[in-house]
């Protein structure tokens, strides 16, 4: 069991529960259980016979408990990072754009690249929310509220840069068709503006498609805090002083509980787990995740525009729009990967509910994408060669591919081997299934997607088609700092909402539990009494199951 | 004729019954026999959406019917009234620009009229969601019941209420005790 679960005393100590029901020995080819080769066998997708209390108690436990030592050092580093970024922000609105490093060659670079790096990340959790749900893959339970959460914060991130990037910022309510004195509209011929709907449209869907599925998770926790209020459990506040010498921490004149009771139970709407409320909430939801598939892809579709409808050599490519949404998916699923691994050994318990067989399934999921981006990159080259256009073929040939011309040479052979090689690891399943490999790969993704971008739009500015107007681009110190800023912002957000917020669907992981369909029952009578909990006569929970007998 | 008020002994008004079952087949099982029985106003809680409960509560198909049509018009509200916000503004203010002509180049609204379609249908689904469940509502008197609160954990009920024509103390209690009930408790309407 230890091998399995290493975390497990801490764990049930810090979280005050029982101990998982023993499953005797596990075959190690299954790995910690979840992967199952035979497709006659349903995986578990919670593991450690955990029954629905205990994934209440789990995922509650993250918010209710004092937060782990760690939290607070990441969130301080975080949170500093982040204000490094509002410096910079603010530095760059009182002095102007030219702060940055672009000239009149290369007007767009790091703040571009910043944009679609993280507006392309952001895609991965409204596809695993929506498309895998459309897809009916019951493994999106364990992974989508995180998910969703980060394709907010990414989002966010993302919206800062080109509203910082017009220049004079105060003009910036002008994207928007307000009305205005000088009765001027915007111009809806402009990818531009097109852009400004695609992106706002995604940020707003994606937050109300995640408060939706956050309202009963929010009521669980209202539940809880309500019960230990009237329970007399609960206790007052404590301010811990964060100071090497033990000092008493200070008891506030107020009970956590209370403030649970009412934030939680005001964003969870008077949720009371109604039949008839489920119903609508259901098929609402299957309608959200089917006009959300196609949002997903036409935003990022229409960031491509931005580039494929200019006449510029490198830009000027049909194969942009399938070939960003493959790239934003393959970058937004790396960085699913890079938070929730370290996560996962992290905080207590959450081995049992993402399991080593969700890993892989993203895995594979990066490699499909990869050798999807790896093909544009082909034929990118294959059309500038067909195409016969000399300036399309010098764009990609001298600007980007080759060394001795291109200056940028670097970038583009950094971005085909983190985006196309790396994943390749992925064809043996050791490599897949393990997840410091997996991490590895999905960190040299995330470098690999953010110089795609770099690739796309400074290598093609830099020269265009006057030799006489080349020059280079080399980022300021303000640039730098306002990238590894926004990457501040993304981890504080996120920080706050691993402590504050349910970070697994509750109630959807509970419904793809044995024992949570009425038919779980209606063969299993007979091994009732088998079952070590004997609770709600489910079946093995945790084992690999016979998928005919359900 | 006019139904009765029901009274606990302490004066208060109830609510009505609230019924608990030990699993999700129980509990579908037990939704059948009260749908068969006639009742209108009562419901299941389950801390997830149940397969096929709203076959077993009888509500399916009718429950959604408005959602769908809200939803609709949600679609059709965005993608109308985007194209003709942008029509409008287009010939309200027109930008020489690639070379297009002032009436007839539609091609270039769509993408914003695809956005704005799914924006108003988004709205329309989670807004009309909540508005034809009743929410954002509190205040509920089943939430009295200290045992409804694991509903949110892993317990499964079913509420019958007391303003239901068919309700009576006696016989739908003894209904739901018959339907495997593991627990039974009157709710006062606090």
């Amino acid at each position: 069991m230890s091998v399995i679960n290493p975390d497990q005393i801490d764990a049930q100590r810090l979280a005050g529960m029982r101990p998982a029901a023993d499953r005797g020995d596990i075959d190690p080819a299954l790995g910690d259980g979840s992967l199952v080769d035979d497709p006659a066998l349903r995986p578990p997708l919670v593991l450690n016979g955990r029954d629905f209390h205990d994934v209440t108690e789990i995922v509650c436990g993250y918010s209710e408990k004092a937060p782990p030592w760690w939290w607070f050092h990441a969130l301080g580093a975080a949170a500093t990072v982040a204000g490094l970024a509002q410096i910079m922000i603010l530095y760059l609105i009182i002095t102007g754009v030219g702060v940055w490093g672009l000239n009149n060659q290369v007007d767009w670079a790091w703040d571009i690249t910043n944009f679609v790096f993280w507006i392309g990340i952001g895609h991965a959790g409204t596809l695993i929310s929506a498309i895998l749900c459309l897809l009916k893959q019951e493994w999106r339970t364990a992974v989508n509220r995180s998910a969703e959460a980060m394709t907010i914060f990414a989002v966010t991130c993302a919206g800062i840069f080109p509203g910082i990037h017009v220049g004079r910022v105060w003009f910036a309510w002008m994207l928007f068709p307000i009305p205005n004195y000088n009765w001027i509209w915007p111009n809806f011929r402009s990818p531009l503006l097109w852009d400004v709907f695609a992106v706002s449209t995604y940020a707003t869907v994606s937050t109300l498609f995640w408060y939706m599925g956050l309202i009963p998770d929010f009521a669980t926790l209202r539940d809880r805090a309500h019960r230990r209020l009237r329970l007399g459990e609960s206790q007052n506040m404590k301010l811990r002083v964060p100071l090497p010498v033990p000092i008493p921490a200070i008891s506030l004149p107020i009970k956590g509980d209370i403030l649970r009771a009412y934030i939680y139970g005001f964003l969870a709407l008077g949720w009371r787990f109604s039949g008839r409320h489920w119903y609508r909430y259901e098929k609402a939801y299957l309608i959200l995740a089917g006009i959300s598939t196609p949002l997903v892809l036409s935003v990022h579709s229409i960031v491509s525009f931005d580039f494929a409808t200019s006449i510029l050599p490198g830009w000027h490519t049909t194969i942009f729009p399938p070939y960003f949404v493959a790239g934003a998916v393959f970058g937004g699923f790396a960085m699913v990967l890079l938070l929730l691994i370290p996560l996962r050994e992290l905080l207590p318990n959450m081995k049992d509910l993402l399991t080593l067989r969700h890993l892989e399934l993203m895995a594979k999921i990066l490699l499909v994408t990869g050798m999807m981006v790896g093909f544009a990159y082909g034929m990118e080259f294959f059309i500038a060669w067909y195409g016969a256009n000399q300036f399309e073929w010098y764009a990609f040939i001298g600007n980007r591919a080759n060394p001795e011309t291109a200056p940028y040479w670097w970038a583009y052979y950094t971005m085909i081997f983190c985006n196309v090689v790396t994943p390749q690891l992925f064809w043996v399943k050791k490599f897949r299934q393990n997840p410091i490999i997996i991490w590895i790969v999905a960190l040299c993704v995330t470098i690999g997607m953010w110089f795609e971008r770099f690739v796309i739009i400074v290598t093609s500015l830099h020269r265009a088609f006057l030799p006489g107007e080349w020059h280079m681009f080399y980022p300021t110190p303000v640039d730098i700092l306002t990238f590894v800023g926004s990457f501040g912002i993304f981890f504080t957000l996120f920080l706050l909402f691993i402590r504050f917020m349910p970070i697994f669907p509750m109630a959807e992981l509970k419904a793809v539990m044995p024992g949570a369909s009425p038919h779980d029952h209606e063969h299993h009578h007979d091994d009732e009494h088998d079952d070590p909990h004997g609770d709600h006569g489910g079946d093995s929970h945790g084992e690999p199951t016979k998928q005919g007998a359900h | 004729m006019a139904r009765p008020i029901y009274q606990t002994e302490s004066g208060a008004r109830v609510f009505g019954i609230l019924a608990q079952f030990e699993n999700t087949l129980t509990l579908s099982n037990a939704a059948k026999v009260v749908r068969d029985a006639g009742f209108k106003k009562w419901d299941t809680h389950s801390p997830f959406p149940v397969h096929e409960m709203e076959h077993a509560m009888g509500i399916a198909g009718t429950a959604v019917r408005p959602l769908a049509y809200a939803m609709g018009m949600g679609a059709l509200t965005g993608a109308v009234g985007g194209y003709l916000m942008q029509w409008w503004i287009n010939k309200d203010y027109f930008i020489v620009v690639q070379g297009k002509p002032t009436d007839a180049a539609w091609e270039s609204f769509i993408p914003v009229t695809f956005e704005l379609g799914i924006l108003l249908t988004a709205f329309a689904a989670i807004f009309g969601m909540l508005a034809f469940n009743g929410l954002p509502r509190h205040h509920h008197p089943l939430f009295t019941s200290e045992r409804f609160l694991s509903t949110s954990d892993d317990a499964f009920f079913i509420s019958v209420e007391a303003k239901d024509e068919k309700f009576d103390p006696e016989s739908t209690r003894k209904m739901l005790e018959d339907a495997g009930a593991t627990h039974i408790e009157l709710v006062e309407d606090g």
